[in-house]
């Protein structure tokens, strides 16, 4: 337990603590650009140096451990200077334009070369040649503007187990990017965005939607309906200033109608649609295997994240008969949307506008996949980022915190708590066992407040079972049994439990993977920068919004019965199958 | 001494070769700080490192591809491109520069008729540039493949080159080594 000196103030750390970690617990900021807490502390942006007596050199305090008797000074005339200087190098080759640029007032470099009080930038020499790769669905890239952090890297290789990016070349030519400075679309990249959410400056973003949409809300013969994904509503409001986990669903519905969306529904309805066919999916690969002694495809794997879904293909391909075939709730909207809804309001599939607010980069990537076209037209025409309706909101002018609390519109807008928790890690298995749960015992899930602890933590793998008892007459053949279930969340995670399947060391019966870390609530179209700290408080807002809802239970959402009532008949039956499921494909890993 | 830059990827097809690969990656396989050596290996086997070859390296050592790429970019002395039978490389290091590296460069050039990372249509040479070979004491200098040439004039490439033509039985000149290359 080192004591030190910071700025004067005396500190005690645990051992292996960086300064900079030490002075960021006692409320000491020291900027960075290439610090990510838990992630990457690598020294390489040079922005974080301070002065330790004794030390001949500035030292970079992300990667210099405290120790005993330090002294330490983060902000004298030799610091301030040579930050200054650092950041005048990094902005003599950075290739933007703020003004123009969308990480405009959303940029951790121009903050930190505000902070530092530049007013020129005093070093001529060459800019980093501006190279723009639109190549994918999702993701947009600009070396030009790359200041070779390696947070993108780090979250990529580290946290994603992907490793599609990864600095090429050498000094001035170095470019962060796929292999030999190829297109993303070159290589194996799963597009969940998790490098867009991290960069510090413009260089990787989303693929902008916004320009579709707005023409599409100009389109007089358009009737543009707009769909929330769950983990939207507790991370909208960070655009505007307010704290990390405030729910804003009331005021995220006002501000889509006056953006002029015709209908405002929301995923969580196709959520709930998900839950009756997944866990049917699910009970009906069950009764396969314990019953009629079948080969089943268990266990099973939730299939709403995309990103998740590209993962099997590339680097699981073996596993993609357990995949759940059900489309996720966004794909599913658009398919009932453009069908189911079209017909009650007497409009053709191709004279309505499917809009979907994602908390996801990964599904502007989904939409486009071919074969998302059930209703016979492309099912789900744009999608927003969270990040990108908070900037639709502030292009049109309106002023989000002081718009009123308003709802959804009926018949799609309705659901239950269930499908608020699809957003967090863990809530897609609590939510599919609430109702499959009922269906084998016709009893409630035996968890206070139908709430599974065990599964719903920050931890990478979670595992928990159900054993199963006093089952009804006709699910007599599952008494007893003993059901696992595991949820991974980041892709890391999700390969750790693939190998751990791979190998025998583990078995399940069903299992939820989400691509990003903390789930959809930590997606790569969130408002930047999500912080385990800040991922706690989305969980928190979304288990809140469950909890406040009436009906908590997919199957008891009146709108789910309405609809297989008048329009799919029953769960996995014929129409379902051909407008709710999907299927997969194998695809190279390079 | 390291063996000669392996010329026999004109005899062997690149099946035979990647068998071959194989049985140095389950020797790696697992090894803390494989991916150097392997891609060594790999190069002199093949004469370059074929993109086939960087996918099995990258799939066997569980290396992303990103990261293999990124390595085999990083160091002048991998690559991509297939080479010729024997690699000359000039040092422009600074010794070698003033006593006249750059004219020894372009005799060879002329010479050769190639530029700078290029090859001979007849897959005989290819030409790089080096920085410092620790033969400063000897400059310029000049390497093809692991011969070390001191001195090295202008008027004096045609011969020294002639001697790694087609046929020619290789005149191997001793390599200084650090003591002899140093005063």
């Amino acid at each position: 337990m080192p004591k030190l000196t910071i700025d004067g103030k005396p500190v005690e750390v645990v051992d292996g603590t960086t300064i900079y970690d030490a002075a960021r617990k006692h409320g000491i900021r020291i900027p960075t650009l290439c610090y990510l807490e838990s992630i990457q502390a690598i020294g390489a942006c040079r922005v974080c140096v301070v002065e330790v007596e004794g030390a001949r050199t500035l030292v970079a305090s992300c990667v210099m451990p405290a120790a005993e008797g330090m002294k330490v000074i983060t902000n004298s005339r030799r610091v301030r200077e040579a930050r200054r200087a650092v950041v005048e190098l990094l902005l003599s080759e950075h290739n933007g334009n703020c003004q123009t640029c969308e990480r405009n007032n959303d940029c951790e470099l121009q903050a930190v070369a505000f902070d530092l009080g530049i007013k020129e930038i005093t070093y001529e020499g060459g800019k980093t040649k501006a190279d723009v790769d639109s190549s994918t669905e999702a993701i947009v890239r600009d070396n030009g503007k790359c200041i070779k952090c390696r947070r993108c890297v780090a979250v990529c290789t580290q946290v994603q187990k992907v490793g599609a990016l990864f600095p090429q070349f050498r000094g001035f030519k170095t470019v962060i990017g796929p292999a030999f400075g190829r297109d993303l679309d070159a290589v194996t990249c799963i597009q969940c965005g998790q490098c867009a959410a991290v960069c510090p400056v413009g260089a990787i973003v989303e693929k902008d939607h916004i320009g579709r949409v707005w023409t599409a809300l100009d389109d007089p013969t358009k009737t543009v309906v707009v769909q929330t994904a769950p983990a939207v509503r507790a991370a909208l409001g960070e655009c505007f200033g307010m704290p990390a986990g405030t729910l804003v669903t009331g005021k995220m519905v006002a501000a889509l109608r006056r953006l002029g969306f015709d209908t405002v529904f929301d995923t969580n309805f196709t959520a709930d649609l998900t839950i009756i066919e997944e866990g049917m999916e699910l009970l009906s690969r069950l009764k396969k295997a314990v019953k009629d002694k079948k080969p089943a495809a268990l266990p099973q794997f939730t299939s709403c994240s995309p990103g998740w879904i590209k993962y099997v293909e590339h680097f699981y391909p073996e596993f993609i008969p357990n995949l759940s075939t059900c489309k996720s709730p966004q794909q599913m909207f658009g398919t009932v949307a453009k069908t189911y809804w079209a017909k009650k309001i007497g409009k053709k599939a191709e004279d309505i506008f499917v809009v979907s607010v994602m908390p996801c980069v990964a599904k502007k990537y989904e939409c486009s996949r071919p074969e998302m076209n059930d209703s016979g037209v492309q099912d789900v025409d744009a999608v927003l980022t969270t990040r990108e309706l908070g900037r639709m909101i502030k292009q049109a002018g309106i002023d989000f915190t002081s718009l009123p609390d308003e709802v959804v519109d009926p018949i799609m807008g309705v659901s239950s708590g269930a499908a608020d928790i699809f957003a967090n890690t863990g809530g897609v298995m609590q939510a599919a066992l609430r109702t499959a749960f009922e269906v084998i015992t016709g009893r409630e899930l035996p968890f206070e407040n139908l709430y599974i602890e065990a599964i719903a933590g920050m931890e990478g793998i979670k595992e928990a079972e159900v054993t199963i008892e006093g089952t009804l007459p006709e699910w007599s053949f599952l008494e007893g049994v003993t059901c696992k279930f595991a949820v991974a969340h980041g892709i890391g995670n999700a390969h750790r439990l693939m190998e751990n399947l791979k190998s025998g060391k583990s078995s399940y019966h069903f299992v939820e993977v989400m691509t990003c870390p903390g789930g959809c609530i930590g997606g790569g179209g969130q408002p930047r920068l999500t912080t385990d700290a800040i991922r706690k408080n989305r969980i928190k807002a979304i288990y809140k919004e469950d909890a406040g809802k009436k009906v908590r239970k997919s199957h008891e959402n009146p709108k789910i019965k309405q609809i297989y009532g008048e329009f799919l008949n029953m769960p996995l039956g014929e129409k379902s199958h051909h407008l709710l499921h999907t299927e997969y494909v194998s695809r190279d890993r390079v | 001494m390291a063996a000669k830059t392996c010329t026999c990827s004109l005899e062997v097809n690149e099946q035979e070769l990647l068998k071959r690969l194989d049985d140095v990656l389950n020797d790696y396989k697992g090894k803390p700080g494989a991916l150097i050596p392997v891609l060594q290996i790999t190069q002199k086997m093949f004469g370059y490192l074929p993109e086939v070859a960087l996918k099995r390296i990258s799939r066997k050592l569980d290396k992303p591809f990103s990261e293999v790429a990124g390595v085999v970019g990083f160091y002048s002395f991998f690559s991509t491109v297939p080479r010729g039978r024997h690699l000359i490389r000039v040092c422009l290091g600074t010794a070698c520069y003033v006593r006249g590296g750059k004219q020894v460069l372009d005799a060879i050039k002329k010479n050769l008729s190639i530029d700078v990372g290029e090859t001979t249509t007849d897959r005989n040479f290819s030409l790089e540039v080096a920085r410092c070979f620790g033969a400063c004491g000897l400059a310029p200098a000049i390497t093809v493949d692991d011969d070390v040439h001191q001195r090295v004039k202008p008027a004096r490439v045609k011969e020294i080159l002639e001697a790694y033509l087609p046929g020619k039985a290789v005149k191997r000149v001793k390599s200084p080594g650090k003591k002899g290359g140093r005063k």
